[in-house]
């Protein structure tokens, strides 16, 4: 098992290296100047110039990334044009957001989606298999910024019971925090309740086809101990790695929730450092999403373990 | 059962607290939203809006332009010209303290002026006419001009960007091309360096040192009087709906540039009051690049400026017609220097005149390539509107949409737009960037030294010239027309008509300062 993470990882390097240098070239290749947005609407010539200068984009392409490869190596993901920050200190503070909205969102997804996918599989052809289905279709059609809009007016302007906007640290209290993030989780979580409801009933719905659940039956187990027991702990492979795509999926697509919520993640860091030519976050923030991607990998490929003994590294 | 309930209960109570909380106003936190991010926190260094706000919250200014667009001592207590017109005396009010406690003196307004002059246009401007700077007491600073300079004042208390802060010397010292890294003023407010977050928050709390001037505030003039305990930016929110939902919830106090479609909402909110603080408003501004063809052709640069009349810009980029009006000056109407001297070309124009006109300057078909930002909600539709029109009079038009930082990127290009160049692009000026023949950035003739657009005349540049030297306010009133008639004449850009874009508060948020920007010192919170 060790020798397997220790593989795992060492395979990530080729693959962040592939990703430093394509998306280094690939930002310097496309249209856009961080020094003319930096100077401001009145700039003239020569003094966007000086800029282009002190940030060193007068250099050749191969000395920039001479440069910002050796600081990559000495684990400096250098300064933000824009923020004037370390990229590294940049991403540690939006890292929270994204983390807690990532976390509450897949939480209620999996506790909403899994249950509903069982009890579907279960009652195959009933009503309320059906109405799963439909609910699925539903929950993969609406775009996030509508159901957004929706929650905030009922919820938040009507109700009254949840803020708009805005995001309050942990360190500030639980309450606040959660509040903050009930409505955003929810509409984060409705196309994943509806992934993972439907990959659970077709999982489910496979297992209670299986000779092993005719047999549990005939021993006379009850009906939930057969479901969960049985059926859904057989079914747990598929489960957990669609559970694994979707909080890779929900890192980077956060953004459009992020920015209907106000909330200062690490899906609006990459909009406004891509919309302001921030090299240097950019290219911070999608090797660190490239890792986290690889890692999450290695979480879901570790967990079959747990999920089936059988399977062995 | 009972305890799923009961849990279900505390968690709701739980829960509603928390939102009910977070909409509570504590009066003494004033909670805005400003027009824009915060990214960089040198207002000298760059000329961006939110960097001259960020400067007025925590610097102060040797003098202010108040709502009437006259200059007023601010930080200057006195001060006295020579006959001959070429040393200025100031003596600085007492009272004045940086935020670190340290007294301001001559010799901090000397470093800062000289680091201002170094990347301001009109500061630059002045430092051709000084001679030298010296402070011979700490609370006095003197100015040498080699020549007679008209508008000392004017540049001093300049009120947009870039404007002439004071720093401490030490900061002030950093070089011009390099960002300072320490934010202390002397101004009504101090930046909590410790509590900012680009793209999230920056806070300010205010500055119980400071000496406000006992006069009424007015634009950036007058007593400085600070009412909250904390002004808190909100750099998160920037969807539009949002910042309307968070206004109605009283989770904000202000909201600083609602898009245009909120105002219909925002209007039938019984807790929100509309406020035009800024009334001169700003200017839409269609700029000709005048390197490459088509518009390196004056007759074609006259047909295109004949097709853009101003209210079809308005009318779809606007929209509310109580916040545009036509403006046929190219320096902000309702101005000292405003006028519709020489404007004839564009303000009594039609569809037939600009087509005759384009017949008969030889345009060959050259494409006009236009730019259009499609995530600027301020002017992205104005390109559309350019495009109609000029394909009306006659010419042919390539309308190329991008993000706005690819606009700014590439309005740099002086390459013909087959090589990544243009030929068009528009924007929108703040009255105070535009009222002067000197701080007009589109007005300067100076060819590839000048703006963006690189237009050259030697005429427009004498009549600068003769400008910056005049000291009588009526001959520079004569020679900001002249100047007008003749950037009209050769087309220097298309002035497309002023608008307001008032801010929107909650009703119980009061003392708006009227001026050129969003100032927020005499605000209070009940």
């Amino acid at each position: 098992m060790t020798a397997f993470i220790v593989r795992r990882l060492t395979a990530t390097l080729p693959v962040l290296l592939v990703v430093a240098v394509f998306v280094f070239l690939m930002l310097r290749l496309t249209p856009g100047d961080p020094a003319a947005i930096l100077a401001g609407d009145a700039a003239s010539a020569e003094q966007i110039e000086r800029i282009r200068a002190s940030l060193g984009l007068d250099r050749s392409i191969l000395a920039q990334f001479g440069i910002w490869f050796g600081n990559l190596l000495a684990g400096d993901l250098g300064e933000s044009f824009y923020f004037k920050m370390k990229v590294t200190e940049l991403i540690g503070q939006r890292l929270e957001p994204t983390l807690a909205l990532a976390t509450l969102t897949i939480a209620i997804a999996v506790l909403v989606a899994v249950p509903l996918g069982v009890v579907a599989a279960w009652r195959f052809g009933g009503w309320f298999d059906r109405a799963l289905m439909g609910f699925s279709v539903l929950g993969f059609s609406v775009p996030v910024f509508v159901l957004a809009y929706i929650l905030i007016y009922v919820v938040s302007l009507k109700l009254g019971w949840l803020p708009v906007q805005g995001y309050h640290r942990l360190a500030d209290g639980f309450w606040p925090f959660l509040a903050h993030l009930i409505l955003p989780a929810i509409t984060l979580s409705v196309i994943y309740i509806a992934l993972i409801a439907r990959v659970t009933r077709a999982s489910v719905l496979e297992a209670l086809g299986e000779d092993y659940i005719r047999t549990a039956r005939a021993k006379g187990l009850s009906e939930l101990r057969v479901v969960v027991r049985h059926a859904l702990a057989n079914a747990a492979v598929p489960i957990a790695t669609v559970i694994g795509i979707g909080v890779a999926l929900l890192i980077g697509g956060v953004v459009v929730t992020e920015s209907v919520y106000a909330i200062p993640g690490l899906g609006r860091l990459t909009v406004d450092a891509v919309l302001a030519r921030d090299f240097p976050t950019i290219q911070g923030v999608i090797l660190f999403f490239s890792f986290a991607y690889v890692l999450i990998n290695l979480i879901v490929d570790l967990s079959y373990v747990f999920f089936d003994p059988r399977i062995r590294y | 059962m009972l305890a799923a309930r009961a849990l279900a209960l505390v968690a709701a109570v739980a829960v509603a607290g928390a939102g009910a909380a977070h909409a509570q106003s504590d009066p003494k936190v004033l909670r805005i939203v400003p027009h824009s991010n915060l990214s960089i926190l040198d207002p000298i260094w760059t000329t961006q809006y939110m960097a001259r706000n960020h400067g007025y919250m925590i610097y102060d200014t040797l003098f202010g332009t108040d709502e009437k667009n006259q200059v007023k001592p601010q930080m200057v207590e006195t001060w006295t010209v020579s006959p001959d017109n070429r040393l200025w005396t100031f003596n600085l009010r007492p009272g004045l303290e940086f935020h670190d406690g340290a007294p301001v003196t001559g010799e901090d307004v000397i470093a800062s002026l000289q680091r201002w002059g170094k990347r301001d246009a009109m500061g630059q401007k002045l430092m051709t006419f000084v001679d030298r700077m010296d402070s011979p007491t700490p609370k006095t600073f003197r100015i040498f001009l080699r020549e007679p300079c008209g508008f000392v004042l004017e540049a001093l208390g300049k009120p947009s960007s870039n404007v002439p802060f004071v720093m401490p010397k030490r900061v002030a010292e950093t070089p011009a091309d390099k960002q300072i890294e320490e934010y202390i003023g002397s101004g009504p407010y101090i930046f909590k360096r410790d509590e900012f977050k680009p793209g999230d928050k920056a806070v300010y709390v205010k500055n119980a040192k400071y000496v406000p001037r006992k006069e009424a505030p007015s634009g950036t003039a007058g007593g400085k009087y600070v009412y909250v305990d904390r002004v808190e930016w909100n750099l998160a929110l920037r969807d539009a709906q949002a910042q309307v939902n968070a206004l109605a919830k009283g989770e904000i106090d202000i909201l600083e540039q609602p898009a245009f479609e909120s105002y219909a909402a925002l209007q039938t909110d019984p807790g929100v009051q509309i406020v035009n603080s800024n009334p001169l408003g700003f200017q839409y501004m269609g700029r000709f690049n005048h390197l490459q063809p088509p518009f390196n052709n004056v007759k074609v640069r006259q047909a295109a400026l004949a097709a853009m009349i101003q209210e079809p810009f308005l009318r779809a980029q606007v929209g509310v017609k109580e916040f545009y009006r036509s403006c046929a000056s190219m320096f902000t109407c309702g101005t000292p220097y405003g006028s519709a001297k020489g404007s004839d070309i564009q303000s009594k124009s039609n569809l037939k005149k600009a087509q005759e006109l384009l017949k008969a300057s030889g345009y060959d078909g050259t494409p006009v390539v236009i730019l259009k930002p499609t995530d600027l909600a301020a002017i992205q539709k104005l390109p559309d509107v350019a495009a109609q029109l000029l394909r009306q009079a006659g010419f042919k038009v390539d309308l190329q949409a991008m993000d706005w930082n690819t606009v700014v990127s590439r309005r740099a290009k002086k390459d013909p737009p087959a090589q990544g160049g243009w030929n068009m692009f528009l924007t929108a000026w703040v009255a105070p960037d535009i009222w002067n023949p000197l701080t007009n950035p589109a007005i300067g003739a100076l060819g590839e030294k000048s703006w963006f657009g690189w237009p050259s005349d030697e005429t427009i540049e004498k009549l600068r010239d003769q400008f910056a030297r005049e000291t009588d306010d009526a001959k520079k009133k004569a020679l900001a027309e002249a100047i007008q008639a003749r950037a009209f004449e050769v087309a220097t850009h298309a002035p497309l008509g002023e608008y307001a874009n008032p801010l929107a508060a909650r009703k119980n948020v009061s003392g708006f300062v009227i001026g050129p920007g969003n100032i927020y010192w005499n605000i209070k919170k009940n």
